[in-house]
């Protein structure tokens, strides 16, 4: 028989734990779930949206009653669970029914708090938390015209934004001298405050509540101080309360909130607890991301899985009001240890500010433009030291030595049809609309519907943005380390460290290892793995080329008609009359449609047919050219000038370096593919400076540039250090690539990557550990023995033949 | 599985190759008078096949990676159901599939596509 679980609270993290649960295990449990509100599960988030109209209950419905019998799931709304009697394991409710459990889960929420004043209890009084209290205040708005809410918290300001959009006339009453004083600071709250007034609404700062006065209804609200203002509907918004009554009665242990430890377990191990009604590590959570990773967790030991912790979580904020941007998160007051980084434009009601110490983000207010919060928010969480851009880091990341698409950056204020993924032509309201209709709480969730963000991904900002306006928050947040994909809970660098480790020399090995929970991974976690694997052990050769992705493969470009393309490698963007002849015959011979000088200075041929590709490459190897590697995570191109030989103004032989570079790295394969350009003096016309590393020549010797990009997002290198002889700059070249290499995600190109290591740990490695720097480039050129081995020609000559060829023609 | 009862009944089977001609966790494809068909195998060795076109903009399935009982699009990365041609939700779109079967090591296929794709 299976056995029996048994939830307590329908609502927000519940569910979703239920969700992630059936995922796991489908058929592990018979569920029972008790719910006290009428309804099935909802997005309680979306009741600001519902009160100000710009929503209907329908319409933040997340599970349907329907969704309860499908996953064959007892839902017993309407009904509260007064008690619990665990010696007999069961659970009874307030109309004297009883269920038993063999696991018990709590999901109580939290109870709105309302102050102990006289005459709380009077008609018209009421909280913000669910349905029925949106429903009362709407019929408020229908009959009355003043309303009053005490509380200038995120919940009070969404309460009156709603009223007013309802037609009401708003007074929000506010302990502090300070909006929100938990989530802003003193400027940013001047200039929240600033434009609600514009808005319409009215403020009360510093003033104390003494009671509440009516006959049933009431009627006014009088303050410490005497004065009486008029109000036919009072909403309390001064904080919750985890609810905790249900646990406490029955015994079990319980602070603030119902004591839970990492595997969200109470002190009874067959009762566990997630959502608003729990204490972890002394910290109870008021917002879903960390209800939903509890979820996530608690739902891995409940499917008996067993692996996952909950560490906590950092959270982040958003004020849900239509066309007001505002982030928070973390500690934004600092102290004595600390310091702030402020940018304020008053004009265009613009602020942020980053509480910093010890060149760490610990928190950030922004106001205006909140486009870059989800990346302060990542430097915080990855405690990225930010010395080498804390001259620029206010003016967020689109400028970090940029051009960029940072442009438009207001998303609140733009139009519906304002284009977010300029890639898949995704507007701004059809990510809000699918937000809405789709239920989608994460990026992932946004990418895998919309498309937006899921191609060349310079838009994941805006999205991201977007997301937290719609729903208030950072959902994409991961408690610590955000897993590879969805086959792991591992992150990138764990499965590093464990191939080497544990000396894993296969895709299974690690998948076993590590515990995989799809049978043999997916398109993400594949190629990554395996070149992990390729770049631990150089060695064994251990490519698995099933799990390379086609272009890789099959050693040429996959087009849109399914074609391919070829671009042999011209060293150092040299050629000569005997290549240009080979190429020249072999696109009259396939009739080639398209031949194109490339942006990294040589030819290449579109258009051909894969059956074509070994024959294509037995006539460019006839005449010795090699694959340029324009399809593959590797060493692509290195640009030249001609420099020093015929240049007037060159100062060193740019051409001549540029092809030692080449020949030095050809082959190698990177986690993402690597550029580099030597230009003969500072002119440089070889673009040197947005390249994954670039050489400028000057006449002293040779500066060596790296973490550039010209691609996606533009981003000038930043400059590593001055050497004075062509040994040096390969042997810095070689380090430098191993770096990256060997620790740099996969998909990760070197200007992110910097970003996230930082320029000084890089230049600590490469240039002042000379040990270091001398040891990396070894075992780069190490590895090179093994991958200088022309693919191309490898084929011409028969390997992988199967890959070229139909397996039958059937006439 | 409810294609292989249909395939029983249809009569020509072609022999197209060994299971060893195709990679594990890969696939081959097939021209045939139909268009390019793409014969899948798993890792665990079962075989599937799908018209070699993505119901998205018409990707060759062939090319992509084949994880579990999906493959992934070489252009857009959509992921399709190796059984039925069904696009993985959120995505909708189908590839018809085609009959295909193990005689010992040899690979049988059958040239009648399944019904409900509307882009046979
Ligand atoms: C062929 C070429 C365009 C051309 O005809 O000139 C090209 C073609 C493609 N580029 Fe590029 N890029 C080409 C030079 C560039 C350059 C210019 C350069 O290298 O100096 C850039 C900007 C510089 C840079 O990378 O920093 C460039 C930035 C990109 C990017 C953005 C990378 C980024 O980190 O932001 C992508 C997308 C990606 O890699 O994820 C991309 C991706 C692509 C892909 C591979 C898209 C794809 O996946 O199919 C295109 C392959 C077409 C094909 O079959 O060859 N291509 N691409 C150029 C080949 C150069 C070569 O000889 O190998
Ligand atoms: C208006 C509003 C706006 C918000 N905006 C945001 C936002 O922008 N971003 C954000 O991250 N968070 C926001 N929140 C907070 C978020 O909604 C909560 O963190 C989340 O809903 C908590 O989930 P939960 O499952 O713990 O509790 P709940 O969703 O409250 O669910 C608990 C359920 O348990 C039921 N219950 C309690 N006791 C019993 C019992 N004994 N028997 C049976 N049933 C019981 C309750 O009736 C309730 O339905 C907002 C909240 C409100 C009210
Ligand atoms: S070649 Fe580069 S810029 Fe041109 S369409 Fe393809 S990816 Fe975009
Ligand atoms: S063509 Fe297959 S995903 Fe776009």
């Amino acid at each position: 028989m299976k056995e029996k679980l048994v939830m307590v609270g329908n609502g927000m993290a519940g569910v979703r734990t239920l969700e992630e649960l059936l995922k796991l295990a489908p058929n592990a449990y018979d569920i029972t779930v008790f719910g006290a509100e009428p309804y099935g599960n909802y997005n309680r988030i979306m009741l600001s949206p519902v009160l100000a109209g710009e929503k209907t209950i329908d319409d933040i419905m997340l599970n349907d009653e329907q969704w309860y019998v499908d996953n064959g799931i007892t839902l017993k709304k309407g009904q509260e669970i007064v008690d619990i009697d665990r010696v007999n394991r069961k659970v009874i409710a307030a109309d004297g029914s009883e269920q038993s459990y063999d696991r018990l889960l709590l999901a109580t929420g939290s109870n709105p708090f309302m102050i102990p004043v006289p005459g709380n209890d009077l008609k018209g009084v009421i909280s913000f938390r669910d349905i029925h209290d949106v429903d009362q205040m709407l019929a408020a708005s229908k009959e009355h015209k003043h309303a009053v809410v005490i509380g200038g918290g995120l919940l009070g300001l969404e309460a009156a934004n709603g009223l007013m959009q309802q037609g009401m006339s708003v007074t929000v009453v506010h302990l502090m001298d300070s909006l929100m004083e938990r989530q802003l600071d003193k400027p940013a709250a001047a200039m929240l405050k600033r434009s609600l007034e514009e808005r319409g609404l009215h403020f009360l700062m510093q003033a104390q509540t003494e009671a509440i006065i009516g006959d049933t209804r009431v009627e006014k609200v009088r303050f410490k101080d005497g004065t009486e203002i008029y109000a036919d509907l009072v909403v309390m918004a001064v904080g919750i309360r985890p609810n905790t009554e249900l646990a406490k009665k029955s015994g079990i242990h319980c602070e603030r909130g119902v004591v839970v430890n990492d595997t969200l377990q109470t002190f009874d191990p067959r009762i566990y607890a997630v959502g608003e009604c729990v204490q972890h590590r002394g910290i109870a959570y008021g917002l879903v991301a960390p209800l939903f990773e509890m979820g996530k967790v608690c739902a891995n030991h409940l499917a008996k899985i067993g692996i996952g912790r909950y560490e906590g979580s950092m959270t982040s904020t958003k004020l849900k009001v239509t066309g007001i941007d505002l982030f928070s998160a973390g500690d934004f007051t600092g102290d004595e240890n600390t310091e702030e980084l402020v940018f304020q434009d008053a004009a265009q009601g613009v602020y942020r500010k980053l509480v910093v110490q010890e060149n760490r983000i610990k928190g950030a207010v922004m106001y205006g433009d909140t486009i870059d919060g989800a990346w302060y928010f990542d430097l915080m969480r990855d405690e990225t030291d930010i010395s080498d851009f804390r001259n620029n880091i206010l003016f967020g990341q689109a400028h970090l030595g940029d051009s960029g698409h940072g442009d438009d950056n207001r998303v609140a204020q733009m139009a519906d049809s304002a284009e977010i993924c300029g890639c898949n032509g995704v507007c701004k309201g059809d990510i809000v609309q699918a937000i809405g209709d789709k239920k989608l709480f994460t990026l992932e969730d946004v990418r895998a519907h919309t498309k937006a963000s899921s191609s060349c991904g310079s838009c994941t900002g805006l999205v991201e943005s977007l997301l937290a306006h719609t729903v208030g928050g950072d959902y994409s947040v991961a408690p610590h380390l955000k897993p590879m994909c969805g086959c792991t809970e591992r992150s990138h660098d764990e499965v590093r460290v464990t191939i080497k480790d544990q000396e894993l020399k296969s895709i299974r090995a690690v998948m076993d290892f590590l515990e995989w929970k799809t049978p043999d991974g997916c398109s993400k976690c594949r190629p990554a793995l395996n070149y992990y694997l390729v770049c631990a052990w150089p060695q064994e050769g251990l490519d698995d080329y099933q799990s390379r992705f086609i272009n890789e493969r099959a050693h040429a470009n996959i087009q849109n008609d399914g074609t391919y393309s070829v671009i042999p490698r011209m060293w150092g963007g040299g050629t000569s009359p005997k290549e240009l002849r080979a190429i020249a015959d072999v696109a009259e011979e396939y009739k080639v449609k398209t031949v194109h000088v490339t942006g990294g200075q040589r030819i290449a041929l579109y258009g051909l047919k894969k059956e074509e590709l070994p024959r294509i490459w037995k006539r460019l190897s006839d005449a010795g050219m090699v694959s340029g590697h324009a399809y593959g995570k590797a060493l692509r191109t290195v640009k030249t000038c001609v420099g020093k030989e015929w240049c007037r103004f060159g100062t060193q032989d740019s051409t001549h370096l540029g092809i030692e570079l080449e020949k030095m790295t050809w082959g190698s394969w990177t986690p993402h593919k690597f550029k580099m350009a030597a230009s003969g003096c500072p002119r440089n016309c070889a673009e040197a400076t947005i390249k994954d590393l670039g050489v400028v020549c000057v006449d002293s010797g040779y500066e060596i540039h790296v973490g550039g990009n010209g691609g996606v997002k533009v981003r000038a290198t930043d400059l590593l250090c001055n050497v004075s002889s062509e040994e040096e700059v390969l042997e810095y070249t070689a380090a430098f690539m191993q770096l990256y290499r060997e620790e740099a995600h996969y998909l990760e190109r070197t200007a992110p990557w910097i970003e996230r290591v930082g320029l000084t740990y890089v230049k600590e490695r490469i240039v002042e550990d000379v040990d270091a720097r001398k040891t990396l480039a070894e075992r780069f050129l190490h590895s090179q023995k093994f991958a200088q081995v022309d693919p191309w020609k490898e084929r011409a000559e028969g390997v992988d033949e199967h890959e070229f060829v139909p397996l039958k023609k059937v006439s | 599985m409810q294609h292989v009862e249909k395939l029983d009944m249809a009569q020509d089977w072609i022999e197209v190759g060994k299971l060893a001609d195709i990679p594990r966790l890969g696939a081959r494809v097939v021209n045939s008078p139909l268009g390019d068909i793409a014969v899948f195998r798993t890792a665990s060795d079962e075989v599937f096949a799908l018209r070699d076109k993505c119901p998205h903009k018409g990707g060759p399935l062939s090319q992509g990676i084949v994880h579990g009982k999906r493959v992934a699009c070489p252009l857009h990365d959509w992921k399709i159901h190796l059984d039925s041609g069904e696009a993985v939700a959120p995505d909708e779109g189908c590839a018809a599939s085609f009959p295909v079967k193990l005689d010992g090591d040899t690979v049988l296929l059958s040239l009648a596509a399944s019904d409900g794709c509307p882009n046979k």
